[in-house]
């Protein structure tokens, strides 16, 4: 009885600290999910011509990524969104967050160009709208422009399975 | 000793530089508002640095950021609702009471009772040590 008490918080202690263990610190919860995604109009990377407005996509789900040819996560993520770009299930626009134009172009001719629409955020201004703190961050927008789910870091085939395709199924996507 | 020395002057250096690319204050009560308020915001990619601090490309979006809000004269309360609006309740070093945050606000004063009521249960159920010297007793005579 008289080592219980030590024990009892001892054990609550354990479990608090051990819970701690696996958790990501880095990770930041959005405030965002179930928000509407902030309107841009931003030019397109590939035809500078051209500028891309975020109310175009509504309609359908898309899957927002956002990138930077300097960030090294997301080279290791690039083959993951090359192989879902392939499935052509929803458009996937990639955001080129703070980066120089002719160095993504490069970028994108050596690793492969999985985007069906790339804007150009190049003072971060949109980033800043949409609480991106690090790149690759992804984000699964529905057809009424609702923000449904973040992914902060690299894409995963098992996140797309476990996080995106799930979410996508109820909006009737299959 | 001299590398010593030349160490200190280096941690000199980067406690009296304030902002790291200065902004086109208009007067001094403008810059003092901004330091205040910047000094708050923590930077998300480095997150033990508020953005006042942090040579971090985002910080220094946000610190470009708050100043345009400043200068389009937004209030204090305004500018951190912008950032809380985005990036949490995290992005703020004096977090609000609420439901999310009463752990972190009501947790360490939880333990220290605890803590206290242990300290104070073990003193009083033991008494004295039967090998030491009981309380002295003043009533005694000498």
């Amino acid at each position: 009885m008289r080592y219980l008490i030590p024990l009892l918080l001892f054990l609550g202690l354990g479990v608090l600290l051990f819970s701690g263990l696996g958790k990501d610190t880095r990770y930041v919860p959005s405030p965002l999910i179930d928000k509407p995604a902030a309107a841009f109009v931003l030019p397109e990377l590939r035809d500078n011509t051209r500028s891309i407005d975020a109310k175009q996509f509504t309609g359908t789900p898309y899957l927002l990524n956002v990138w930077g040819s300097w960030c090294v996560a997301c080279q290791q993520e690039h083959p993951v969104l090359m192989a879902y770009a392939k499935t052509k299930k929803i458009p996937l626009v990639g955001l080129n967050w703070k980066d120089d134009n002719e160095t993504a172009l490069r970028w994108l001719a050596a690793l492969g160009d999985p985007y069906d629409a790339i804007p150009v955020d190049a003072d971060g201004r949109v980033a800043i709208d949409y609480g991106v703190y690090g790149a690759p961050e992804t984000f699964l927008i529905d057809g009424n422009g609702v923000i449904r789910f973040k992914q902060v870091g690299p894409l995963t085939p098992e996140i797309i399975a476990t996080e995106i395709e799930p979410r996508l199924a109820t909006m009737g996507v299959k | 000793m001299r590398r010593i020395v030349f160490a200190l002057a280096f941690l000199l250096t980067t406690t009296l530089a304030q902002a790291i690319d200065p902004l086109p204050f208009a007067n001094e009560a403008e810059e003092q508002r901004f330091q205040a308020l910047a000094r708050e915001l923590r930077c998300l990619v480095c997150q033990n640095q508020n953005i006042a601090d942090s040579d971090a490309g985002l910080a220094k979006d946000l610190r470009n950021e708050v100043f345009e809000m400043m200068r389009a004269g937004k209030s204090d309360d305004e500018i951190r609702q912008f950032l809380v609006d985005r990036y949490g309740d995290f992005v703020l070093y004096d977090p609000p009471f609420k439901a999310v945050t009463l752990v972190l606000w009501v947790g360490p004063i939880l333990i220290l009772i605890v803590g206290f009521a242990i300290a104070r249960n073990m003193m009083l159920r033991g008494g004295p040590h039967p090998d030491l010297p009981g309380p002295i007793d003043d009533k005694v005579d000498r």
